[in-house]
């Protein structure tokens, strides 16, 4: 019986493999992650149910809700330095290599070269770099003529977070160089040539032909950042330590989740507090899931057709 | 004259456009140039002369951190826990997709829709429960944590990717081989999948360079020295070492540089694949 109705529904046996693969190890552990914000607990056993209080703790209790609104403002910052960039730079960039010439090709694969390392590399080999007494930056500084610009670049509260977020920039910043390339190459031909033989110049036509049809492509890398930089961990972690230092002024979501919810060994090891961190991931997945969805829209509503 | 004036004007363009994508260039890639460089320096070397070539080119300090610093271990659990996965996720994605795309019924589309609403989530939202549940099911500190969980978040964009590939096959092909006898397993195998290769090869690309590079979930899921990824055994002997740079520089070298080398060899393959996911998003 079972095998007959297997042999006429084939496909059955063809889903299940990856539906319970995805089920049990991502869908279930995703969806219980809003359960475990509604319960106290204690260490890793839960306790009883209590409303919305992991989420007041975040929000309004000391010291949760100074670190959450910090680290929120952190990546705020993050974001926002990060898109300028890439639309502008990278945009710019992007725009270059649509024109065909000669060693483009490689020059466009020695910018994406960075975005192969792994994050936890490009936190060590920057924090070396950067040293403040034996580091090869400072000295580059030095050597330049820019000696008096030389300092502890990652040891100051004024420059950390801005340094951390450029060492990012210059792994990432490849990646949107090409989805811009490629949404850009993606413009036929005919519309440009429209506009010129109706008299528009170079930026003319970049800023009323090109810049409108690309849109969606910089809308939906822009989504892709946020998200991005708004469930980042390693860096911060790799390079300034669990809280953010110094004096949690890197400290970003990604960190304060971390340290709520394993522990925070750098301060004499205060024990994992599942309830609350669950309440930060949960916040950290609507600020998300919101901006995203009005991205999406933002995005769908300023397509174009010609 | 006004001829010569234009094509004057545009060389000059071009060349300052050069100069200013070398110099860019530059900023991207001297780091990774110094690191490589620096690696071949002893500790003393590196802190008086940073920036000129070595005097001697030493790879003595790699086999060092290959050995005693147990990167030998580590590389190949790397390799270990990336392999299995992406065998694993290329196995459920394509049976999922080949019977989302190929096969009709109730609530086919309900399940691509399923596998889709993963794509913009992120599993680290879920690592608590992920973790009580690899605790529950004996799974921590072993490499099928790392395994399940990778090949777990790989399969939305590989169920979406692969989907759209089956569905360019005419259905012709399966029809004439389903007269010739071939049991659906055979089609999928035989016909279906080597049609579908270069679809696997983005998948394959899509999801291994970043499982290579993952510190997050081996922190939290592996204790053990020796079921380590080097990722996470670089925060290790980054601590164990943090004075000798030559030693740190060697670790960071071999580390990268499987990654760096694939990159260079197959560039366009890696550009095309994790530009994949974010323009068919």
């Amino acid at each position: 019986m079972v095998i007959r109705w297997f042999q006429k529904n084939i496909y059955v046996l063809f889903l299940l493999p990856g539906l319970i693969l995805y089920t049990v190890f991502m869908v279930y552990p995703l969806t219980s992650a809003l359960g475990f914000s509604l319960f106290s607990w204690d260490g890793l056993v839960r306790g009883a149910y209590c409303g919305l209080d992991n989420f007041r703790t975040v929000l309004q209790q000391a010291p949760y809700n100074i670190r959450f609104w910090n680290a929120l403002k952190h990546n705020t910052i993050f974001f926002g330095i990060t898109f300028v960039l890439q639309s502008t730079l990278g945009l710019f960039l992007a725009v270059l290599f649509t024109r065909q010439r000669r060693g483009y090709g490689l020059l466009q694969t020695l910018f994406f070269l960075p975005y192969t390392l792994s994050m936890v590399i490009v936190g060590f080999l920057w924090l070396l770099l950067l040293n403040p007494t034996w580091g090869a930056f400072n000295k580059a500084l030095h050597l330049l003529g820019l000696g008096k610009w030389a300092q502890p670049w990652l040891g100051q509260t004024e420059t950390a977070l801005f340094t951390v977020i450029m060492v990012n920039a210059w792994r990432w910043l490849g990646f949107p160089i090409l989805v811009f390339k490629a949404g850009l190459q993606g413009i036929s031909e005919e519309y440009h040539e429209a506009a010129r033989v109706d008299g528009a110049n170079g930026w003319q036509v970049f800023r009323y032909i090109t810049l409108p049809l690309v849109m969606p492509t910089i809308g939906m890398v822009t989504i892709l950042t946020f998200i991005w930089i708004f469930n980042t961990f390693e860096l911060v972690f790799v390079m300034q330590g669990s809280s953010g230092n110094p004096y949690y002024s890197t400290d970003i979501l990604g960190t304060f989740f971390y340290r709520t919810a394993f522990g925070d060994s750098t301060t004499g090891g205060e024990p994992g507090q599942i309830g609350i961190a669950s309440a930060i991931a949960i916040l950290m997945f609507l600020i998300v899931a919101i901006v995203s969805y009005f991205g999406v829209r933002m995005i769908r509503q300023s397509e174009v057709e010609y | 004259m006004h001829e010569r004036s234009t094509v004057l004007k545009r060389w000059v363009v071009e060349g300052a456009i050069y100069l200013l994508l070398i110099v860019l260039a530059f900023i991207f890639v001297y780091p990774i140039f110094l690191m490589i460089i620096t690696a071949f320096k002893s500790t003393r070397e590196i802190f008086m002369n940073p920036f000129g070539l070595p005097r001697v080119w030493s790879f003595e300090t790699f086999g060092k951190v290959w050995q005693r610093a147990h990167f030998n271990t580590y590389f190949l659990n790397s390799v270990t826990v990336t392999l299995v996965s992406t065998v694993l996720v290329l196995t459920c994605s394509s049976l999922a997709a080949y019977a989302l795309s190929r096969y009709q019924f109730r609530l086919s589309n309900f399940y691509y829709m399923f596998f889709l609403a993963g794509i913009m989530i992120t599993i680290r939202l879920g690592i608590l429960p992920l973790f009580l549940l690899m605790r529950d099911l004996n799974l921590l500190n072993t490499h099928w944590s790392l395994v399940l969980t990778y090949a777990a978040s790989g399969m939305p964009m590989s169920v979406f990717l692969l989907t759209g590939f089956f569905k360019t096959i005419p259905k012709d092909l399966e029809y004439s081989a389903r007269i010739d006898g071939c049991s659906d397993l055979q089609i999928f195998y035989r016909i279906m999948l080597p049609l579908v290769r270069p679809g696997l090869a983005t998948v394959t690309i899509v999801n291994f360079v970043p499982w290579w590079n993952d510190f997050f979930f081996p922190l939290l899921f592996i204790q053990s020295d020796h079921l380590k990824t080097i990722p996470l055994g670089m925060t290790i002997f980054f601590g164990q070492f943090m004075t000798d740079w030559g030693m740190l520089f060697a670790g960071m070298v071999i580390a990268s540089v499987p990654l760096l080398v694939l990159y260079l060899a197959m560039s366009r393959q890696f550009i095309s694949g994790l530009t994949a996911g974010a323009l068919k998003g």
